[in-house]
């Protein structure tokens, strides 16, 4: 995790106000310590990720809540599957070949 | 990282040309040369971050990446970028989780969220999924004397996470150091991949490497070479004392015996090869000397020449 002036530095082309406007929207939630804000590893490729999104897909602040609460969702359900596949990943073979069998196929429909 | 980049350690502005950073380097190396500094701490540190600076600087593949991020002030590869999605879908991704969705926190509820009537868990069991870490590359630039010498580096990886390396005495350019097991973890309780650092050795203004043997060039003094003398010679070391024999010309060759590459068993030896330097003309007494000077054994130092 790294602080607000070396996440500064780290970032080429982020402004020290534009960042401020994010963290007042809640589209990056750092962590507030001693008057200042601690960013963790997730914040910072958060933070890169909506610089790239604005600057690369032209979204303005409009779209851009929209863009990230879908991408927001996105991951939600990507975490919970995940976690649905860790706990098939450690079951008895023949419980996977069962749970096989009864998924409905629906791969590229 | 670095408070200062590269341009700002030799004080050249980025577009300096090849040719500039070329005179600059051997300026400052001239300047802040560690056996021309003796007992000067900051000079031996301005000394190895200029020679670092040039070492990389110098070489335009290595240059064009530095400008372009790829690399650091050390040559190290930056880390590689993190994606968000690499950690949205971890634990810690739930802090961005939208907000009035429902947390779940339990299988059963995952099944309700679907519509799927909750099932009871059958136990836990089964082999789970093993594989070893990745292999991580990396690349290091020491200086000469480290490489003669031996040394042990630091690497940064990242702000909380560095690799400490042992430079071998007598390593090559471009060789390749392996640390078992520092590279990426494991999955499934599998072993973790090695780092493998590929070691650049930056080039020295004095000392040339020759095998195990180091080559010097001293400069000497006419009064010198004719009549002898003791003179300090740097080694890789540190500066030692030796006896140039009476009658020595330009060109002889003396040997320091284990001063060359530092390898423990038989370490190699520094040869140091005599420049006669006649210094500034116009000293009116050697003047004078030589033009009454007629030698008794005259001597013709091209006679060894086809015509």
């Amino acid at each position: 995790m790294i602080a607000l002036e070396e996440l500064l530095d780290r970032i080429v082309g982020l402004d020290r106000r534009e960042l401020a406007r994010w963290v007042e929207n809640r589209w990056v939630l750092p962590e507030r310590r001693n008057e200042t804000w601690i960013f963790h590893e997730i914040d910072v490729a958060r933070v890169e990720l909506i610089l790239e999104i604005r600057r690369e897909f032209a979204i303005d602040d409009e779209t851009l809540p929209l863009v990230l609460g879908l991408l927001d969702q996105v991951y939600d359900l990507r975490r919970q599957l995940g976690r649905l596949c860790d706990a098939l990943a450690v079951q008895p073979p023949e419980v996977q070949a069962a749970v096989k069998r009864v998924l409905p196929d629906g791969s590229r429909g | 990282m670095a408070a200062q980049t590269l341009y700002e350690v030799l004080g050249v502005k980025p577009d300096a040309s090849a040719e500039e950073i070329r005179k600059v380097y051997r300026q400052l190396a001239k300047q802040f040369h560690p056996d021309l500094n003796p007992g000067k701490p900051a000079a031996e540190e301005r000394f190895k971050a200029v020679s670092a600076a040039y070492d990389l600087l110098s070489d335009p593949e290595k240059r064009a990446r530095y400008d372009r991020g790829e690399i650091d002030e050390s040559g190290a590869e930056r880390p590689p970028r993190s994606y968000y999605r690499g950690y949205a879908e971890g634990a810690e991704g739930r802090k961005y989780q939208p907000e009035g969705e429902m947390d779940l926190g339990d299988l059963e509820d995952l099944f309700a969220a679907f519509g799927s009537a909750g099932r009871g868990r059958r136990g836990r069991g089964g082999e789970g999924f093993k594989a070893r870490g990745g292999d991580r590359f990396f690349t290091l630039t020491v200086d000469f004397i480290e490489a003669a010498t031996g040394a042990k580096k630091r690497l940064s990886l990242a702000p909380e996470e560095w690799l400490d390396v042992t430079i071998p005495p007598g390593i090559n350019d471009g060789q390749v150091l392996r640390l078992r097991g520092k590279g990426g973890a494991g999955l499934g309780g599998g072993p973790a991949g090695d780092a493998l650092i590929e070691v650049h050795v930056a080039p020295h203004p004095l000392f040339r490497r020759d095998g195990d043997d180091i080559q010097v060039d001293l400069p000497v003094s006419l009064a010198e070479v004719v009549l002898g003398a003791r003179v300090t010679v740097p080694t890789v070391t540190g500066p030692v004392t030796m006896t140039i024999p009476k009658g020595s010309d330009t060109g002889s060759q003396l040997r320091l015996r284990g001063k060359g590459i530092q390898r423990k068993k038989s370490p190699g030896d520094q040869y140091v090869t005599l420049k006669v330097v006649v210094g500034p003309s116009g000293d009116p007494e050697l003047t004078e000397f030589l033009e009454k000077w007629a030698p008794r054994h005259p001597f013709d130092p091209r006679q060894g020449m086809p015509a």
